[in-house]
């Protein structure tokens, strides 16, 4: 390594890691529903899908954590997501692609995807 | 990519409490799960609270698992892990609120401390360079090599106002200054690290090279082109295993990344970096006797001037920092001088980590801004003293530093302030003492390891201790008189005068320290023949009150000198003739029949 720039770039690809040991709790945070039934229902690439592209993008303050049931089993894969103003979007029958577009378009343009949420399907 | 990161204490202390096998396990489970590809186990270095170790955080969401077993690490993957659910058992107590997990930062031990020095300790994997680049690693070297002239990072250096973390305080900045300008023959120049942390009770050096190696690495090359130095030496005890394998690991992976070498940055700048280690003596803690030691020759101290920063290390200008001193150095190029000078108080700048040791509930290391109290450091991040006790007084600066009592509790902990109430920062040992312990005690403990670690080139250090130290035994075994008392006290500044180095200038300390605060328990131990703490094993009898004892007999079975006799229901007696004082009866009676006094 000869330069600056050289250590930036070794900076750069590892910040996102290190990133997600950071205390703070105040950004955006995704949680994904991994209970039996959320597993089930295909929630585990639901969740990678969701942290790497996390990471990709490099978005520091989004968390990505799981949680249990929340007692809608039938809508599994269940993904909440909860932005710093305290607003909460649920998705429902996620999938690796739905994740894509949720980052894109929720977590990186604030714009929520609302054919994917709760309040779309006939639930309500 | 992962999505969680596993962050197992890899320090010494989690180390000894089984923390390798834990992440044996952990490696193990998660394959068996299928999570290798999503969850990265981590060693780090010391979190800090080894009382509760072996210690695992769990990012994001942040969990705090205290004494954690193998037998647990099923379930932490299982449910945690795969399912996303808490094991609520294992969570540290105190980040257990009713509205669920609270930030380890809010927690008593946590929040007041501000760390630099540990920044990234149990944060980062010390064994990988590149999550050291990732929290602004060798950045600082990057602006200094790139954008700054040695001068302007002396000046730095001089203006956050850094002192010395290995004891005395001299201020950083002037040292390196010295080293610069008071020879300038275009020959060799040295960095040394003092890494050979003796004083009992003080671990944070070691810390700062388990858990955050490369923190020193760069902070030595600073210097080296601060000074104009092209080769450093790291000093580091060989008790030290983990700290010595990971700057070993460190050094390579720097020289591997062209930041130790030839032309690093392609500033024409040279620096490289070599570990020595020490064979456990004491005195090499002193700076003459670590660069004798480095030399190759025995470890003995010499006369000062001249100082190293004129003839050190191969009788050539050297700078000797401490690690911490070191581990600062980094943030203050990077986050500028005032940065570092708005912490502490006004000739005392930055933080201090403190090992925090003997009666009190959170062991372990912290890090707080100069000028925080001492009751701040003892009851709130500490938790306080176990089963109830009193505190007594509290003992900084190991074999060189003296006792606090409690009357001092409130003063604002710096250099100076230290000095005025009779002890010395030193390297940052905190032993907390209580009621339980004798002061008198306390000091001759203190002696004995001088007496042992005197390198005996000079004679008031070699000897003096020693008769000193046969003062205090003569004390503590009820042969003392008051007249030994002002002997001992006249020896204490004949000894601190004449010494050769730190090591017999300091080694007093404990006892004057002690018979400043403490003299009423000197003349209960000469007078009265009593230890009032109860230690002193010459001076206290074990006896059984009669009115209490109901014969049951357990402390009869219990003696193992067969002193107690007494017959089945009536009340036993201890013959004191036959008597060892190990106090095995008293642990056993269940009616507090047995006193000592």
């Amino acid at each position: 390594m000869k330069t600056l720039a050289e250590l930036q770039a070794i900076k750069e690809k590892m910040q996102s890691q290190v990133d997600l040991r950071n205390e703070s709790h105040a950004g955006t945070r995704v949680v994904v529903g991994m209970a039996t039934c959320g597993i089930a229902a295909g929630a585990r690439p639901v969740l990678t899908a969701f942290s790497n592209l996390v990471q990709e993008h490099k978005l520091q303050d989004v968390s990505v954590t799981q949680t249990g049931c929340i007692g809608l089993c039938q809508y599994e894969p269940i993904v909440e997501v909860t932005t710093p103003d305290g607003e909460k979007v649920t998705y429902i029958k996620m999938t690796a692609e739905k994740a894509k577009k949720v980052v894109e378009q929720h977590l990186m343009r604030g714009t929520v995807v609302a054919e994917y949420t709760i309040g779309n399907s006939d639930v309500s | 990519m992962y999505r969680s990161h596993v962050l197992v204490c890899g320090g010494t202390g989690c180390t000894s409490s089984g923390s390798p096998a834990i992440v044996e396990k952990l490696h193990e489970e998660i394959k068996k799960n299928g999570l290798e590809e999503e969850v990265n186990v981590v060693r780090t270095g010391c979190f800090g609270l080894c009382a509760l170790g072996p210690i695992m955080i769990i990012y994001p969401e942040g969990c705090f698992y205290s004494m954690v077993k193998v037998d647990d690490i099923p379930e932490i993957v299982s449910e945690h892990l795969l399912k996303g659910r808490i094991v609520e058992r294992l969570l540290y107590t105190e980040t257990v609120t009713e509205n669920g997990v609270k930030a380890l930062n809010d927690t008593n031990f946590y929040k007041k401390q501000h760390r630099v020095a540990l920044r990234n300790c149990g944060v980062i994997n010390p064994e990988n360079i590149d999550e050291y680049i990732a929290v602004d690693g060798y950045q600082a070297l990057g602006k200094v090599l790139t954008e700054m002239t040695p001068e302007q990072v002396i000046q730095t250096i001089l203006d956050s106002g850094l002192r010395g973390r290995g004891g005395a305080g001299f201020p950083t900045g002037k040292k390196w200054q010295l080293a610069r300008t008071i020879v300038q023959d275009g020959g060799q120049k040295y960095v040394c690290c003092n890494a050979d942390e003796g004083d009992p009770g003080a671990f944070m050096d070691r810390s700062v090279l388990e858990g955050d190696p490369h923190v020193v690495i760069e902070a030595m090359a600073i210097a080296g082109y601060a000074i104009g130095a092209t080769q450093g030496y790291i000093y580091v005890r060989a008790e030290y295993p983990i700290a010595v394998k990971r700057l070993q690991i460190a050094i390579k992976q720097a020289r591997e990344y062209g930041l130790l070498g030839k032309n690093i940055f392609d500033s024409g700048f040279d620096f490289d970096l070599d570990i020595r280690l020490g064979a456990g003596a004491f005195v090499c803690g002193e700076e003459t006797a670590l660069m004798t030691s480095i030399e190759g020759k025995r470890g003995e101290p010499r006369c000062r001037p001249p100082f190293p920063a004129e003839k050190g290390l191969f009788q050539r200008p050297t700078v000797l920092n401490n690690v911490e001193t070191y581990a600062n150095v980094p943030q203050i190029i990077l986050k500028g001088a005032d940065w570092f000078a708005s912490m502490g108080t006004e000739k005392s700048k930055g933080t201090k980590v403190f090992a925090l040791g003997g009666k009190i509930n959170n062991t372990g290391l912290v890090e707080i801004p100069m000028g925080t109290t001492l009751r701040e450091i003892v009851f709130e991040i500490g938790g306080g003293i176990p089963n109830g006790k009193k505190f007594k007084a509290a003992q900084t600066g190991g074999p060189s530093g003296g006792c606090i009592p409690t009357e001092h509790l409130d003063v604002q902990i710096d250099y100076d302030n230290l000095i005025a109430i009779g002890s010395m920062m030193g390297s940052g040992g905190l032993i907390v003492m209580d009621e339980d312990n004798c002061m008198v005690d306390i000091a001759k403990f203190f002696l004995q390891f001088t007496v042992d670690e005197s390198c005996g080139k000079c004679t008031p250090c070699r000897i003096g201790t020693k008769r000193l130290y046969e003062l205090l035994e003569k004390i503590t075994s009820g042969r003392g008189t008051l007249e030994d008392i002002d002997k001992m006290e006249k020896l204490c500044y004949y000894i601190k005068d004449n010494s050769l180095c730190g090591l017999g200038q300091t080694a007093p300390n404990p006892v004057l320290s002690t018979l400043r605060y403490f003299r009423d328990e000197y003349i209960a131990h000469v007078v009265d023949k009593k230890c009032p703490a109860g230690v002193c094993k010459d001076l206290l009898q074990y006896k059984i009150v009669a009115d209490k004892c109901k014969g049951c007999t357990a402390c009869a079975r219990a003696c193992p000198a067969g002193a107690i006799s007494g017959t089945v229901k009536e009340p036993h007696s201890i013959d004191p003739n036959k008597c060892i004082k190990c106090g095995a009866c008293m642990s056993k009676c269940k009616f507090g029949a047995i006193i000592k006094e």
